[in-house]
């Protein structure tokens, strides 16, 4: 139970003025501009706007220098003001297949058609720190080689590796519907939830809880087989049925990371041995959580696919989709330290009695 | 993209919306004279997906939006959705819906339309032959049980 108190406004007015005076540091160094974060920390802004659930590359920068680095707390300022704006719309499915790609691999698919495009990646890279990036000044050699091929042809459409085995009927398809999906952030969350409420909680989850969920699945905690069929990273346009036009037109592009697994599947009392898939799509350039959303959402369809349920974590949906939300789980953990003082007292005299009582009875036995 | 001397409508909507509002207010300093008849307003659209890209659409999460709509003295009435929240970009780009729809649609879509295009098109372009530099073909080294 919370209880009202009162008094420390001075005390909680100072230790703002000091949050600020610390968020500055030390003044004889440069102050970070929005710009910068958006452009230089563009990874740490891509996970705020995918956890805080919107695409704002500006205020995600915003928030992130708002909250010193602190990426949580950074998710809470954006999910605080998402939720004072107004819905316009819902926009049309976005058409990943119609990506302008940067990044395009297969891990199953060695022959992609259209080639398998590495983009800036971090993968071959020897993670030794570079110390030419500490060299305050020296300008670094930006130029990236061009290929020969490819300007000017990226309104052509790239077909997704699943559908290559599609034709073959060895893979499951993903039948299309228009169906308005449900949204968490309207309606309470209901359980059992669908494949596309799943989709939304896990693609707005904490970044490291979707990551342990997917890793314990392939340590054996529910195991899935997974492979990744394809990693694409990429701006997709985002079209919306405007009602005073009666038509849909284009009204913004945002980068995303969409990952779709390829999963062994031995068959089951209700499907026919082939593969199935996990998907995974995240807001920005967002790999390892596109990652593991797959393997999670993967993992979450046991029922469906008439696996047995094993007792992994990452087959409980309810496990799974109630904790990985990290503003829900930053919210309930860090009130505890708020004062309890009340609460706090009825258990001093609870102990305290509990103790009087066992002192007692030892003190009759001696 | 070179646009058609006349585009349709949802061709010019989509250029203004996607283009970056500095580049946009040097092109047309100017508004016309005109009446707002809703006011910039900055919202929200949840932006979906598709399970699976081909399957059932599920929320992503949303994105920022501005709204704006206006009509010119002339009588056309103009209407914008970009994204972000700048509002001079969404008034501007309602300014140049209602213009696109009178006498001077060819020469704004010369002078406004198709430099906004070319631009997108040439950060395209960029883009693309990047990503073209870092193709790589994979090839199966020998393996054990070849030999």
């Amino acid at each position: 139970m919370y209880v009202a108190v009162k008094g420390g406004e001075r005390a909680i007015d100072n230790a703002h003025q000091w949050l600020a005076e610390e968020r500055r540091g030390d003044p004889a160094v440069p102050e970070l501009t929005i710009p910068q974060i958006r452009e230089q920390m563009r990874l740490a802004v891509n996970r705020v706007m995918a956890e805080g659930s919107l695409y704002d590359p500006d205020l995600a920068a915003l928030a992130i220098k708002q909250a010193r680095g602190d990426l949580i707390e950074a998710v809470f300022l954006i999910r605080a003001y998402r939720t004072t704006l107004p819905r316009f719309a819902g926009s049309s499915p976005v058409d990943t297949g119609a990506m302008a790609v940067d990044r395009r691999i297969s891990a199953t698919f060695k022959d992609l058609p259209g080639g398998q495009v590495l983009g800036p990646t971090f993968d071959y890279t020897h993670r030794l720190l570079d110390f030419a990036l500490m060299a305050e000044g020296a300008a670094v050699d930006t130029q990236t080689p061009l290929g020969e091929e490819g300007g000017g042809d990226r309104e052509t459409r790239v077909p997704h590796v699943t559908s290559f085995l599609n034709r073959d009927g060895l893979i499951e398809t993903a039948d299309p519907s228009d169906a308005t999906p449900p949204d968490l952030t309207r309606e309470p969350m209901e359980r059992p939830a669908d494949r596309a409420l799943r989709l939304q909680a896990l693609t707005r989850g904490d970044e490291g809880f979707v990551l342990s969920m997917a890793y314990s699945t392939q340590r054996g905690y529910g195991r899935t087989h997974a492979f990744v069929g394809e990693l694409r990273i990429g701006t997709v346009l985002v079209e919306v049925d405007i009602p005073e036009l009666g038509f849909a037109v284009e009204i913004g592009e945002i980068e995303l990371t969409e990952c779709e697994t390829v999963n062994q599947f031995k068959g089951s009392r209700t499907e026919p041995p082939q593969f199935t898939r996990g998907y995974g799509l995240v807001m920005g350039q967002s790999e390892r959580k596109a990652i593991a959303m797959s393997l999670v959402d993967r993992a979450l369809r046991w029922q469906e696919l008439g696996e047995d349920f094993t007792g992994a974590p990452a087959q409980d949906e309810e496990f799974v989709l109630m904790h990985c939300d990290n503003i829900q789980a930053t919210g309930f953990l860090e009130h505890i330290k708020l004062p309890h003082y009340v609460d706090f007292q009825a258990e001093l005299e609870l102990v305290r009695k509990l103790r009087a009582e066992a002192m007692a009875l030892q003190e009759a036995a001696e | 993209m070179t646009l058609a001397s006349l585009p349709d409508r949802k061709t010019w909507m989509a250029v203004l919306a996607k283009a970056p509002p500095a580049r946009l207010a040097d092109l047309l300093p100017d508004l016309p004279t005109h009446t707002v008849l809703r006011q910039p307003e900055i919202g929200a659209v949840m932006v979906r997906g598709r399970v699976g890209a081909t399957g059932a659409a599920f929320n992503l999460g949303e994105m920022t939006v501005t709204r704006a709509s206006v009509r010119l003295a002339t009588g056309e009435v103009g209407h914008a959705w970009v994204q972000g929240r700048d509002k001079g970009h969404a008034l501007r780009a309602a300014a140049v819906d209602a213009l696109m729809q009178g006498d001077l649609a060819a020469d704004l879509a010369a002078r406004v339309l198709q430099p906004l295009a070319s631009d997108a098109q040439a950060r395209r372009a960029v883009r693309a032959a990047k990503a073209a530099g870092t193709k790589v073909d994979f090839f199966t080294m020998v393996r054990g049980e070849d030999k």
